[in-house]
Parts: C-alpha cells; sequence; structure tokens
C-alpha cells in the first residue's frame, strides 16, 4: 500500500523525487571527488564535500524539528540538545578510537581526562570503544531523554509556549553541565582531536565522502520514515492534536501518547544527525547546547516550510548557504540578516518558501478549472471552486477558531 | 578691649602648650641621640623601649624609619636622622620634625641596623603609641593589630589605655585586644578563663583563630574552655553564614524581579512571549553608559546624580522601541504566541548585533556613584550599597507598578483585557492600544531594569541575553499574569540558588534549580499562582 503512494503523484512525488536526489548525490558526489581529476570542471572540492555534508546533518535535524513541530504543533526550542547528546556519543567513540596516539600517549584515558587527573575510565565511558555500542548509544541517549522529559511534561499538559521555554530551559540545563569539566566529558574545549572512524583517517577523502554519502542516505531515510508516518493513520491524529488537542482528547484519544510517540522519534533522529555531524566537523563542545542554536533549526523549518517534508530540508539548506556566503563576504551583518529573516518569515511567509508554492499552485489550478468551465458555458453561477488544500499537512494552525488577536497567556 | 584681653589669653596658652612640647622635643632628641652610643641589637631595643615608653606622638617617625631600616648615622658628629637613599647619596631629615638635613654620601653615614626581634619589638612600642591618638579610627586600627598579634607586652599598655578610654566601643576592642595577649602570657589560670569568655563573646573569624592557635597549645582547663568556645563561635558563625547566603539570595531575587517584571507585563497580559525583552534591559544600560559619558564629557559635577537622569531616559528608549516592536511586528501576530516567539527572537539578534555594531563588541564601563560604592557590616553580614539600593529600587518599581495596575484607570483597561479581552472591546476599550502601551510599559520597566543591572553586571551586547532564561523560569515559576506571583518566584529563585551554591557550587546549583523548575512546572502547569478560569485549555 505504502509503495502504491509512494509511486502516486501528487504531494507524494515530491517526496519520492527528493529521496531519488538525495540517493543520487551520495553516489555521485563522492565520485565527483575522487574520481575525477582536480582540473576538471566537474571536480567538487573535500572542503565543498564536507560543507554539504554538514548541511545535509542540519537539513536532518531540522526535518526532525519538523516532525514535531509542524505536525504535532510542540514547538522545541532544545532541540539542539538531542543533536549534542547524539554527537557526544559518537564524539566519545571517536575519543576511544585515538588510542594512544593522544599527546600523552595514555591507551585509555583520553587527553583531556589525562589532563585533568582522572585516574581511570569513568564508568560511562565504558563500552564507547566498540562502534555498536556507540550507534547504539546515539539512538538510546536522545531517544530516552526525549521520552522521559516528554512523559513528565505531556501527562502534565504542559502545551504551547510553556513547553517552548522548559524545552529551552532543558537544554540550558545540559549546557551548563557539560561545561563542567568533572562531568567527565571534555568541559567547555568538548572533544576533538579525532584520528580515526571504523578504523579509516577522519581526515582522508575517502572517508568524508563516505560520511556524506552516509549522510545523503540517512537523510533520505528520515524523509521516508517521516512521509510513512505522516501518510499514515496515526499522523492523521499527529495533525489532530496540533489543530485541536482538547477535540482530539474528547473524541477519546490519549493526546500525550501520540505527542510522546513523535517527541521521541524526533529526538532519535535529531540524535542521529548529530552523529552524523561530529565526525565531519571534526569536534563536539558544549556550544552545541547553546539555546540559540536550537532557535536557529526553528528557523530553518520555517523558511522551508513547516508542516511539510521537503520544507525544512529546503529551509537548513538555502539559510545555511545563506549564513556561510554571509559570513564571509559581510560578516557583521549575518546577525541583522538571520534576524530579519525571522521577523519576515513570520510576517510575510507563514507557510514557508514550500507552503507558498504549494498555495500558489493550488491557486493558479483552481483559477484555470474556474476559466476552463467558465468558456464551456456550464452553470456560471456555480461557487467558484474551493481553495485546493493539498494536505491537512499545509495549512498548519487553520483550526485555531479566533482571529488575530492576543488571547490571554494559555 | 576684650577682644584684646582674650587674644593675649590665647597667646599665653598657646606658648603655654608649645612650651612643655619644647622641652619634651629636646628630651626626645637626647634620647634619640643614644642609637649613636650604644651598640648592638640589644643596646638599640633598649633605646626603642626608652623613646616608646615617652608616649610621644612624635617618636612615630623615627621608630617607623628604623623599623624600614631607613635610620641613619652621620659619622661626623654622630647625629641621628631619618634617610631617603637617592642613587649614591642620601637624603637626610630631621628624625622629629621630618624636615630636610641636606644629603650625605653613603660613606659618610652608618645605617642602624634591625631584626627581626628588633622590628617586632619597634611593632609593639608603636602599636602602643598609637592606642592613644586622637583619631578613634586609628585606636581601633591599633586594637584589631594588637588582636591579632597577641603579645605580653601589650598588657601594661592596653590597662593604662582602658583606663583612659572613654568611648565604649573602642574600650570594648580594647579589652578583648588584652585578654587575646592574656591568652599569651603567664597569667593565672582565672585571667585567662575570663579572657577566653570575653574573646569568644566577640565571635567573628580572627577571635575563631586566635582560639584555636590557644586550644593548640593550652592544657586542662584553658584548652576545654577554648575548644568550647570555638564550638559555640563556628556555630554562631554557621548562622552568619545562613544569613549571609540568604541575603545573596535576596540581592539576586531583587535583580531577577527587575528583569522579570516587565516580562510578567507582557506575557501575563498579553500572552507575548517576548524573547526581546533581555535586548531592552541591554538597552537601558547602554542608555547609563551614554548618560555617563556625556556627564564625564561636560558636566563632571552630575556624576553622582547620572543615574537618576538616567532612569527616566532608559525608560524613554526602551519603552519607544517596544512601541515599534509592537506596532510593527506583533500586532500582526496575535494569537500566534509560537510565531510571536520567533519574531521577537529575531528583533532580539538585531537589536544585538545594532548595538555591537554602534559600541563594539567589549564591555562597557559604567561607573558606580560614590552612594552606590562601598559597604557596611550588620554582624557578620557584610552587605555592599550597590546590592541593597538595588533591592530598594526593584521593590519600589514593584510598588508602583502595582499601584499602577490595581488603581489607575489604565490599570483597570489592562486588567480586563488580561480577564476578557472581547468583553472589554464590547465595553469600549480599545484594546489594541491597550496592548500597545502594555507593551510600551513592559518594555520602558525592562528599560530602568537595565539601569540598576549596569552598576552590577558587565555592560556589553550579550547583556540581556544572560537574563531571559532566568526571567522566564520566574514568570513560568510565578505565575503568569500575577505580579505578586513574581514576585515570589524571583526571591524564592534567587534564594533557593545562593543557598544551594555553598553544597553544590555554582554551576551545580543552577542547574538543580532548572531541573526544580521543570519538574514544579508538571506538578503545576500553570505556575505558583495560576488564573482561576473555566477554558479548557486555561
Amino acid at each position: 500500500m505504502i509503495t502504491g503512494r509512494f509511486f502516486a503523484a501528487g504531494a507524494d512525488r515530491r517526496i519520492a523525487i527528493t529521496i531519488l536526489i538525495l540517493l543520487a548525490a551520495a553516489i555521485i558526489v563522492p565520485l565527483l571527488n575522487l574520481a575525477v581529476s582536480p582540473t576538471s570542471a566537474f571536480y567538487i572540492p573535500p572542503y565543498i564535500v564536507a560543507l554539504t555534508g554538514k548541511y545535509l546533518c542540519y537539513a536532518l535535524l531540522a526535518l526532525a524539528l519538523d516532525l514535531v513541530w509542524g505536525y504535532c504543533g510542540i514547538l522545541s526550542l532544545g532541540h539542539g540538545a538531542f543533536f549534542a547528546l547524539g554527537g557526544y556519543a559518537m564524539g566519545m567513540y571517536l575519543m576511544r578510537q585515538i588510542g594512544s596516539r593522544g599527546v600523552y600517549g595514555n591507551p585509555i584515558l583520553p587527553d583531556f581526562m589525562v589532563f585533568l587527573n582522572y585516574k581511570e575510565l569513568p564508568w560511562f565511558w565504558y563500552g564507547f570503544d566498540h562502534f555498536w555500542f556507540a550507534a547504539v548509544m546515539v539512538l538510546a541517549v536522545p531517544g530516552l531523554l526525549a521520552f522521559v522529559f516528554g512523559w513528565f511534561a505531556f501527562r502534565s499538559r504542559v502545551t504551547g509556549v510553556y513547553l517552548s521555554i522548559i524545552t529551552q530551559a532543558m537544554t540550558y540545563a545540559l549546557l551548563l553541565a557539560f561545561f563542567r569539566n568533572d562531568m567527565g566529558f571534555g568541559g567547555n574545549n568538548g572533544l576533538t582531536d579525532f584520528k580515526d572512524i571504523l578504523g579509516f583517517n577522519v581526515q582522508a577523502d575517502a572517508t568524508r565522502s563516505a560520511l556524506f554519502a552516509a549522510s545523503a542516505v540517512m537523510l533520505a531515510l528520515a524523509v521516508f520514515i517521516t512521509w510513512a508516518i505522516v501518510g499514515s493513520k496515526y499522523g492523521k491524529l499527529l495533525m489532530a492534536v496540533r489543530d485541536a488537542e482538547s477535540r482530539t482528547r474528547f473524541l477519546g484519544w490519549r493526546a500525550e501518547n501520540v505527542k510522546l510517540f513523535a517527541f521521541t522519534v524526533s529526538a532519535v533522529m535529531a540524535g542521529i544527525a548529530g552523529a552524523l555531524y561530529v565526525p565531519q566537523v571534526g569536534i563536539i563542545n558544549p556550544g552545541e547546547f547553546e539555546p540559540s542554536n536550537s532557535i536557529e533549526v526553528v528557523i530553518w523549518a520555517a523558511v522551508g516550510g513547516r508542516g511539510t517534508i521537503v520544507g525544512p530540508i529546503v529551509g537548513a539548506l538555502l539559510v545555511n548557504a545563506g549564513k556561510s556566503w554571509f559570513t564571509g563576504v559581510l560578516p557583521e551583518f549575518w546577525l541583522f540578516a538571520l534576524g530579519g529573516l525571522f521577523v519576515a518569515v513570520t510576517l510575510f511567509l507563514p507557510k514557508g518558501i514550500i507552503g507558498m508554492w504549494d498555495s500558489w499552485r493550488g491557486n493558479a489550478k483552481a483559477m484555470r478549472a474556474a476559466a476552463i468551465a467558465e468558456e464551456a458555458g456550464t452553470d456560471s453561477d456555480a461557487p467558484p471552486p474551493a481553495k485546493i488544500v493539498r494536505s491537512a499537512a499545509t495549512t498548519p494552525g487553520a483550526w485555531s477558531a479566533s482571529g488575530p488577536e492576543p488571547q490571554p497567556a494559555e | 578691649m576684650i577682644l584684646l584681653r582674650t587674644l593675649g589669653l590665647m597667646l599665653v596658652f598657646l606658648m603655654a602648650s608649645l612650651l612643655p612640647s619644647n622641652a619634651a622635643e629636646a628630651d626626645l632628641r637626647a634620647v634619640i641621640a643614644k642609637f649613636a652610643t650604644g651598640s648592638g641589637f640589644s643596646a638599640t631595643e633598649a633605646v626603642v623601649r626608652e623613646l616608646a615608653a615617652t608616649g610621644d606622638p612624635l617618636v612615630e617617625r623615627p621608630l617607623a624609619a628604623l623599623a624600614e631600616g631607613n635610620l641613619y648615622i652621620r659619622k661626623d658628629d654622630s647625629a641621628v636622622f631619618v634617610g631617603n637613599e637617592a642613587g649614591d647619596s642620601v637624603t637626610l631629615l630631621d628624625p622629629l620634625s621630618g624636615e630636610s638635613a641636606g644629603d650625605a654620601a653613603k660613606a659618610d653615614i652608618t645605617k642602624i641596623k634591625v631584626n627581626n626581634t628588633l622590628r617586632r619589638v619597634i611593632r609593639d612600642a608603636l602599636g602602643t603609641l598609637t592606642l592613644r591618638a586622637k583619631d578613634p579610627a586609628v585606636r581601633i586600627a591599633a586594637a584589631d593589630t594588637m588582636f591579632k598579634t597577641p603579645d605580653a607586652a601589650n598588657i601594661e599598655p592596653l590597662d593604662a589605655a582602658i583606663a583612659a578610654e572613654t568611648d565604649a566601643k573602642v574600650k570594648a576592642l580594647f579589652e578583648q585586644a588584652r585578654a587575646a595577649s592574656v591568652l599569651v602570657s603567664d597569667k593565672p589560670e582565672a585571667d585567662k578563663l575570663a579572657a577566653i569568655a570575653l574573646i569568644g563573646a566577640r565571635g567573628d573569624r580572627d577571635a575563631l583563630s586566635l582560639l584555636t592557635s590557644v586550644e593548640a597549645n593550652a592544657q586542662g582547663a584553658v584548652k576545654d574552655a577554648a575548644s568550647a568556645a570555638i564550638a559555640s563561635i563556628n556555630s554562631s558563625l554557621a548562622l552568619w553564614d545562613a544569613g549571609q547566603n540568604i541575603w545573596y539570595g535576596i540581592s539576586l531575587g531583587s535583580v531577577l524581579l527587575l528583569a522579570a517584571i516587565g516580562l510578567a507585563i507582557t506575557f501575563g497580559v498579553m500572552g507575548v512571549i517576548n524573547m526581546a525583552h533581555g535586548e531592552m534591559v541591554m538597552l537601558g544600560a547602554y542608555t547609563t553608559f551614554v548618560v555617563q559619558q556625556v556627564i564625564r564629557t561636560s558636566f563632571p559635577g552630575l556624576f553622582d546624580w547620572s543615574l537618576v537622569i538616567a532612569l527616566p531616559l532608559a525608560f524613554l528608549v526602551a519603552a519607544s522601541i517596544g512601541l515599534i516592536i509592537e506596532r510593527g511586528v506583533i500586532r500582526f501576530l496575535y494569537g500566534r504566541p509560537l510565531e510571536t516567539l520567533l519574531a521577537t527572537w529575531g528583533v532580539s539578534l538585531v537589536l544585538q548585533q545594532a548595538v555591537r555594531s554602534i559600541f563594539g563588541p567589549t564591555n562597557q564601563e559604567v561607573g558606580n556613584p560614590s552612594w552606590m560604592s562601598g559597604s557596611f557590616d550588620v554582624g557578620q553580614l557584610a552587605i555592599t550599597w550597590n546590592r541593597l539600593w538595588i533591592l530598594v529600587f526593584a521593590l519600589t518599581v514593584f510598588g508602583v507598578l502595582l499601584y499602577v495596575m490595581k488603581r489607575t484607570p489604565w490599570g483597570l483597561q489592562m486588567r480586563a483585557v488580561t480577564a476578557n479581552r472581547r468583553m472589554a472591546a464590547s465595553m469600549g476599550i480599545r484594546t489594541p492600544w491597550v496592548d500597545a502601551l502594555t507593551f510600551a510599559l513592559g518594555s520602558g520597566i525592562a528599560g530602568i531594569a537595565g539601569v540598576a543591572l549596569s552598576q552590577i553586571d558587565n555592560v556589553s551586547p550579550n547583556l540581556g541575553r544572560g537574563y531571559i532564561i532566568d526571567s522566564f523560569m520566574v514568570v513560568v515559576f510565578g505565575g503568569v499574569g500575577n505580579l505578586w506571583g513574581t514576585l515570589v518566584g524571583a526571591f524564592s529563585l534567587g534564594i533557593v540558588n545562593k543557598v544551594l551554591e555553598p553544597y553544590a557550587g555554582a554551576v551545580l546549583g543552577k542547574i538543580v534549580v532548572l531541573v526544580l523548575i521543570i519538574l514544579f512546572i508538571q506538578k503545576r502547569p500553570r505556575g505558583l499562582f495560576a488564573l482561576k478560569g473555566r477554558a479548557v485549555e486555561a
């Protein structure tokens, strides 16, 4: 049934195209980097591979946020925390791979622990010398945190801006905690100076290309999973909770369970994004927990279009490309541009780029249909076709009955 | 005639008061001259004791110079001088009057040698001398020095000083210093026990360190008494420490209150999450900086008034920017709190970067006016003036705001809009204007908070960032739309934070507080003092 939908026309075709593009990029970009001679016009230099690989991780993070914000109405301002936790899990594996090649040459303890006079490995570092263990932790740690956090938050019906604020407090608390040297995660220097991943040198072009391919494939997989979730019955329930939580609850559904599932899946996706991100940039430090980072993720999703699957990916790529360009050309103006983007998107582009595109296409199609109907001379008194709504997902907030005026704090 | 007689009388008195001092000065010179005749440390010590015994404040100069190793004998005539070394030659000064007496080559003079024993004798002699100084502050300092370095030789001069002392406070200090000296003397045990009781009653850290050394050296009843006194001092110091932590907590609470109270209004009344609130605080701090710059360059005499001048200006600056934000951005986003949050976050980035471009990214120096610097002690509590003033200021702002909300027509309209927006609009209240003015008011209060915070925090473009999360915690904890909730929230968070700090450390304490708040919100999602209503969503 899913395959049938997958190759159907319309919005679902867009998903198929996105996945195909990502898979194609996973093959072509490494090929153009490794197999083409540096003098050729088609050659992709390694730094571009690393940069776009980083963007793909951001895109995955934005997609994860979109699952909870766009489809379930939970504005999490702490998704950077899940991203960073996944990154730390991967970073711990990479630290253990350094072995005795560190500055102090200790075969067991990473450099910063020798420096901080640790005598033996803290218990929570056990097992990170195995990749499979680290991979499980990349999924488990963010997922578990999100589950516990969501369990408490959703059951006591903390919603709206209150939830946003406590997610922000969560990432802030983690930021402070990871800055402490005696936490055993390297303090404010974080984890860096990585050498190998799975036995391959992280600096090598081939490894970077492989990481790029892994990011692209993982993003494609996430797109597929999100699409499958959103299109299922459960997806309808997600959107029902987003648009009218109380009504859904009165109809007999457990809104908190619906939200908890989406929140946990989203956190796991964010953790994977962080784990792919760390070997590509070569460092993870507590700065990733900074609340402002998490808020920036929200704007990626908003620019591309929340409540769409492709939107956050487009948004993350565009905003980050813009950031790279701006910080190179006009470093002082980047914050002006980013701040202006926040304001402009919320005021003028509430549905994001993809959402605008859809409604524009929808209007055009409707008008064309009306024109054809008129020409054919059929019943001209018939009401013009209603504005075509592609799917419920493209109109977030449509159910909030009151007009644009302030509500007393929820 | 009367005038003349009075003048004449005064002259006579003046002569009379000068003459004996002249006579005494001649005696002193004779004693000082003995430095040249005697030889060896013991001879010098005898002279020092003789000088100290005169009790004349004039001997301070030669004694101090001797302790520093700056007292010299001229080889030609065995005259004694205070010398200042300058290259190869030494500038000679008269030991009593301090007048210049020409230069001398180093070869022509001999330095009077001192050792540590002698320095100690000199220091004690000087301490004894200052016990009779006219200025009570000098006497208190002398008593303090003697208390910290007790010596059996101090007992006699202290006894004399106690008998002559009229100031009760200084007298008590003298008695404590004497008790400290008794403890190191070979007086009978009963005296020592009395001394320990006296010192134990003093109860500060100096007393504690003194008693600890006594406990280590003494035997029998004295040792026991000392241990008991130490225990009692420790328990009272623990109480004072707790008090000090609570004071720090109250101080932090007042800062949080200032930062959060504007947010409580905008969030409570309008349901608007203003992420740019911290930047309003920053703008207020920068207004203070600009005002102080203008005053420094143009009206230096007004510096003590700079904060008073900055207050209304900061309010106006922040309020007008707040008004622009409300009219330009927020009013289009009512009913969409999450979008408002994002848009105001964008505004905060722009404001931060604008300030960074204009003033530069570094910290700006904002001075404390004289009435805000320094500190005073209450018992063992050290209270700084700026913290105290900020507490007073925060409570004043709170009181004024409470008055505005509860007693003015505008406040009535605000509360009406909070309670039921549509009903308020139907009754003829112009809700858009109430919204705009409320937002401006909240921003303006953030601005004046910035004036206060500029006194205790670094004025940099990131000033607001540090407060925004804490302010939200206060508002959410206290309950939205309730000023009293904000007050209670601010002070309880401040105190809990500071009381946890000594046990958990600053960072861990803060983490614990954040986790506690997160857990608290689970229990009471609408805060401590929630507004009551019947709506499903509320």
